[in-house]
């Protein structure tokens, strides 16, 4: 299995944007190329989940919006047991059974 | 909008509330239906335009076989729980348009008996949510609704006092009204000792989960005359939408209630310190915190202190909540419906013991889907 986190880059304006689509949110236009996320950004917003929601996750663990160092912002977990809106964190895989890896995240210095 | 091609509502009515396990959904409805034609001076036969949302599949076809209507005019568009908002919009438009004369605005859940509300956000295949959120374990929605919370706090300084608060305040209105689900009396602290779902957003920041919805009737000023309780004039109306997953959102701490609640108080000809009575989607506590800062009553980040104040309780400059809300009132899953009833009881002036003195301008602020997807605001004037 492959652990590449790729997101889009628009040729035209500069842009990069996540979930991928078949064009620019930015200026519309269709010249975009996949490229691989250099992994690192920063907590936008974390919550910690202490009610169980799905089989694979028990409670409490952390849920974030991390925002890329590229611009895109993506919802996903914090590996480990705090952390903060503003923290540096650095991309990570978790393996699943039967399915591709799933990108996470550390806290830098390991909060 | 014209005189002549003004709209108004002439009916409002609860269905049964709470736990019901003697109705169904549609029964519920038709209940509701009947009463509020009632206070209407309507029968079921003079209703050719029917909006619903959440009773199956073509709601509104299942909704319009089971009252027996065939409409000329219908819409069961999913806009969350503000979808009975933005069909107060719609219905205005229709009615004034002469597309219809007398539209029926219903919804009625059984979640509570059912049990039948998810935890996890729609796994189904092949849907963006499946891959992209899912397999985080987002709770649906307080997961979206704890990152709004968690950003805005962090932003704008409110502290989780000013959340606590907010329930208070519904629990003071709900005090007062006997239909109301929980009356106890409720402190900051009991709200801060409930147990935390997902931080920052305790057990007692989060609304109910109970049976219930309504019915509301919207004519036009000719057929209005036949109302036999005061009818209450549809000044304004807005809408908007912005994301549905919660990262796409570029600013967790703004709603598109500042594109509906603008639309909706410029059509009106109102600004904030007009409003007599205000009937927010609280869904969330701080969601109210939300809505009183895009709305504009209030500046950015000053919400907390407002509500601090007292602002929305009994005897305060804002009366909101009324009915005690969906924190303390009723939540059916789409509050929306019952914010309406609730603002035109008050402007009837027949709310009993939380009766706001002199209530000429109520709000009703709808909100959707997860983390403020969705936002209508109507206004509403006492004839």
């Amino acid at each position: 299995m492959e652990h590449r986190l790729l997101i889009q880059h628009c040729t035209h304006c500069g842009m990069h944007q996540f979930y991928p689509r078949p064009f620019c949110l930015a200026c519309e236009a269709t010249a975009l190329e996949w490229v691989e996320a250099r992994g690192t950004g920063t907590i936008y917003s974390v919550t910690t989940v202490r009610v169980p929601v799905v089989e694979e996750l028990k409670p409490p663990y952390l849920l974030a919006l991390v925002d890329l160092e590229e611009g895109p912002r993506l919802l996903t977990n914090i590996d480990g047991e705090t952390a903060g809106i503003g923290d540096r964190v650095t991309l990570s895989w978790r393996e699943r059974e039967g399915m591709p890896p799933l990108p996470i995240f550390k806290v830098d210095g390991g909060r | 909008m014209s005189e002549l091609s003004s709209a108004y509502i002439v009916g409002a009515a609860e269905t049964p509330l709470g736990k019901v396990m003697d109705q169904s959904e549609m029964s519920m409805v038709a209940i509701a239906a009947k009463e509020a034609l009632d206070e209407a001076g309507l029968r079921l036969r003079d209703v050719d335009a029917v909006f619903t949302n959440y009773m199956g599949e073509e709601g509104s076809v299942q909704l319009g076989e089971y009252l027996g209507i065939r409409p000329r005019y219908a819409e069961s568009s999913d806009m969350g729980g503000a979808s009975f908002e933005f069909f107060i919009h719609h219905a205005l438009l229709a009615v004034a348009a002469g597309r219809c004369e007398v539209a029926l605005i219903g919804y009625a859940s059984r979640q509570r008996s059912r049990r039948n509300r998810p935890r996890a956000v729609s796994a189904g295949t092949g849907t963006l949510a499946a891959q992209f959120e899912a397999p985080y374990g987002i709770h649906f929605p307080i997961g979206h609704y704890a990152l709004s919370a968690a950003r805005y706090m962090h932003e704008c300084g409110a502290r989780p006092e000013h959340l606590a608060r907010v329930a208070v305040s519904a629990r003071k209105w709900a005090a007062l009204n006997p239909k109301a689900w929980v009356r106890e009396p409720l402190s900051v602290d009991e709200v801060l000792a409930s147990p935390m779902i997902c931080d920052p957003l305790h057990k007692l920041d989060c609304c109910l989960v109970t049976d219930g919805g309504g019915v509301v009737i919207v004519t036009g000023r000719h057929r209005a005359r036949d109302a036999s309780k005061r009818s209450v004039r549809i000044l304004g109306a807005g809408e908007s939408h912005a994301q549905w997953h919660v990262a796409q959102c570029p600013d967790l701490t703004v709603t598109p209630g500042v594109v509906s609640g603008r639309e909706a108080f410029g059509m009106a000809g109102i600004k904030p310190s007009d409003v007599d009575v205000f009937e927010p989607y609280d869904n969330f506590t701080h969601s109210v915190l939300l809505y009183l800062e895009d709305l504009g009553f209030c500046g950015k980040g000053e919400a907390g202190e407002l509500v601090a104040s007292g602002a929305l309780d009994p005897g305060g400059r804002l009366p909101s909540m009324t009915s005690g809300g969906g924190l303390s009132y009723n939540h059916p899953g789409a509050l929306g419906i019952l914010l309406l009833i609730e603002a035109v009881r008050q402007l009837r002036g027949e709310a009993g013991d939380r009766q706001v003195a002199n209530a000429e301008i109520a709000v009703a602020h709808g909100t959707g889907g997860l983390a403020f997807s969705t936002a209508s605001t109507v206004v509403l004037a006492r004839e």
